[in-house]
């Protein structure tokens, strides 16, 4: 698998203000609705079961299927994988789909800018695994499945955690554990779907709907593991504990990972409507990429004024995402950053479908061009065209997703255009910030 | 009835069958992948419409009934 060119260490804390009212203590939940909810407290040994169900008591199983369903639509819980999709509404659909369920835990986590999924799944594996067996229950499901990342120690890991829970009888239902490969879409419903049927992890054709028809063509509820962990919470501690943080329209916490500017990165747990400003130290940043690489370039004095939230920047075309957060420091080319992260996206394309195939190349080489001194006064328009040639005609989001990390560059970084229209570049490093990995990833790398 | 043109685009090989069949709702990019018109198949056009359907080589050409 491809090596990241800049992997730090990322330390796991706990980060944002409480809200009001968050003194107020669950029964039983030490933690309360104070930070962190999900990583366990500074000194705790993640992945330790006697501690875990020392800290959150057993596991709540509802003695019936559907019965969880009514708690998750009153915590209005959304998905922590990217989209946001409120999880109540795929628990019903996969309950109501004709066929026994089958549930996947997703962390696959592709984006090579996100840590959150791994630094969740080393820290709190139990909360995943809980949430896991309680989803399964919710929808009646016969098979459990979590599919994760490619390091070899943490699926080994993990292997133990699970063997260790059926000896302990906690488990309903047995866990497989099967490995992501290292690509950007291998999360991907449909992806995740093709390759726990038995194929390579390739985006497919919808209709059908993996909710209605996913994995060996039974109703698959596909759920991010960090949403999983959440659900595990608010099956013990009830929904009015899960809205006592966040906001009204978006309550709780997610995880995030921050790429602060001085070159250090994080994994933080926060809660949503947290300024963005006590996440990342603005002060020596130029810009701020939100919601990963297919989600958005904010100036970073207008991030300054904005709130971790959809609903503050959705009228930006930015979405929190999966949580990726990062400060572009002053002295770096924005252009130069969007056009190796977008000649990273094109490699990524699956190659499946035409407009993607042929667009999302050109549209790298033409930021490529824009990166450079003077680049042919035609680029822009050529850009904009293949952007809008792309835009909607993919199989999966990917071409969608990077024409919205590429018109948010164009906007963001228009005085750094105008700059090199006229020869120049206000970077004074040429050092890659935002994490690629190094090579191209090879044709096999799906499965 | 509305009917509604939809491409799978991972069935789609660009064989450009489609835009000559039905050129009122179907042009090609420039890399020879169909653009469908934003619109439904209007009653006058159900009859090529489904004639391009049947005869794209890829069977990548869809026709809805709109539900």
């Amino acid at each position: 698998m491809s090596p990241v060119t800049a992997s730090p260490r990322l330390a796991a804390t706990a980060a944002g203000a409480a809200p009001a009212g968050a003194t107020t203590r669950a029964p039983g939940n030490p933690a309360g609705s104070l930070l962190p909810r999900l990583l366990p407290p500074a000194g705790h040994p993640g992945g330790d079961l006697s501690a875990h169900l020392g800290r959150h008591g057993p596991l709540p199983y509802r003695g019936a299927p559907r019965l969880l369903i009514p708690d998750v639509r009153a915590a209005a819980l959304t998905g922590r994988g990217g989209a946001a999709f409120p999880v109540h509404r795929k628990l019903a659909a996969v309950v109501a789909a004709p066929g026994r369920p089958i549930v996947v835990g997703n962390g696959a986590e592709g984006e090579p800018a996100s840590d959150k999924d791994k630094t969740l799944l080393r820290a709190a594996p139990h909360l995943v695994l809980d949430g896991l067996q309680l989803a399964a229950e919710a929808v009646h499901a016969d098979s459990a499945v979590l599919y994760v990342c490619c390091d070899p120690w943490v699926r080994q890991r993990l292997e133990g955690l699970i063997a260790e829970r059926a000896a302990r009888g906690l488990d309903h239902l047995p866990v497989s554990l099967v490995a992501a490969p290292a690509r950007f879409l291998a999360g991907q419903e449909s992806a995740l779907v093709s390759r726990l049927s038995g194929g390579a992890a390739l985006p497919a054709f919808t209709p059908p709907r993996v909710f209605e028809s996913g994995v060996d063509g039974r109703p698959t509820l596909v759920q991010n593991v960090e949403t999983l962990a959440h659900l595990a919470l608010i099956a013990r501690y009830g929904p009015g504990w899960f809205r006592a943080a966040g906001t009204p329209a978006e309550p709780g916490t997610m995880l995030c990972t921050l790429h602060q500017a001085d070159g250090s990165a994080a994994v933080a747990e926060a809660f949503i409507g947290t300024p963005l400003a006590s996440l990342l130290s603005l002060g020596a940043a130029q810009a701020v990429l939100v919601g990963g690489y297919h989600g958005a370039w904010i100036p970073a004095a207008q991030a300054a004024g904005l709130p971790l939230s959809n609903a503050a920047l959705r009228p930006l075309g930015a979405f929190v995402g999966a949580g990726v957060l990062a400060a572009l420091p002053a002295d770096r080319c924005g252009l130069a950053e969007t056009a190796r992260v977008a000649r990273y996206l094109a490699l990524e394309s699956a190659g499946q479908c035409g407009p993607c195939l042929n667009g999302l190349p050109r549209i790298a080489a033409a930021l490529a061009q824009l990166a450079g001194p003077r680049p042919r006064p035609q680029v822009l328009a050529q850009l904009s065209r293949w952007a809008g040639l792309v835009e909607g005609r993919g199989a999966c989001h990917h071409p969608d997703g990077t024409v919205r990390f590429v018109h948010s560059a164009l906007r963001t970084f228009a005085p750094e255009i105008r700059r090199h229209q006229q020869g120049g570049c206000s970077a004074a490093s040429d050092r890659p910030f935002l994490p690629v990995p190094a090579g191209p990833a090879a044709e096999a790398d799906w499965s | 009835m509305t009917r509604q043109l939809r491409v799978n685009p991972i069935a789609c090989s660009g064989h450009g069958l489609c835009a000559e069949l039905l050129p009122e709702l179907i042009t090609l990019d420039e890399w020879g992948y169909p653009l469908l018109a934003d619109q439904a198949v209007p009653a006058r056009l159900t009859r090529q419409a489904r004639r391009a359907v049947t005869d794209c080589p890829a069977l990548a050409l869809l026709l809805s009934d709109g539900s």
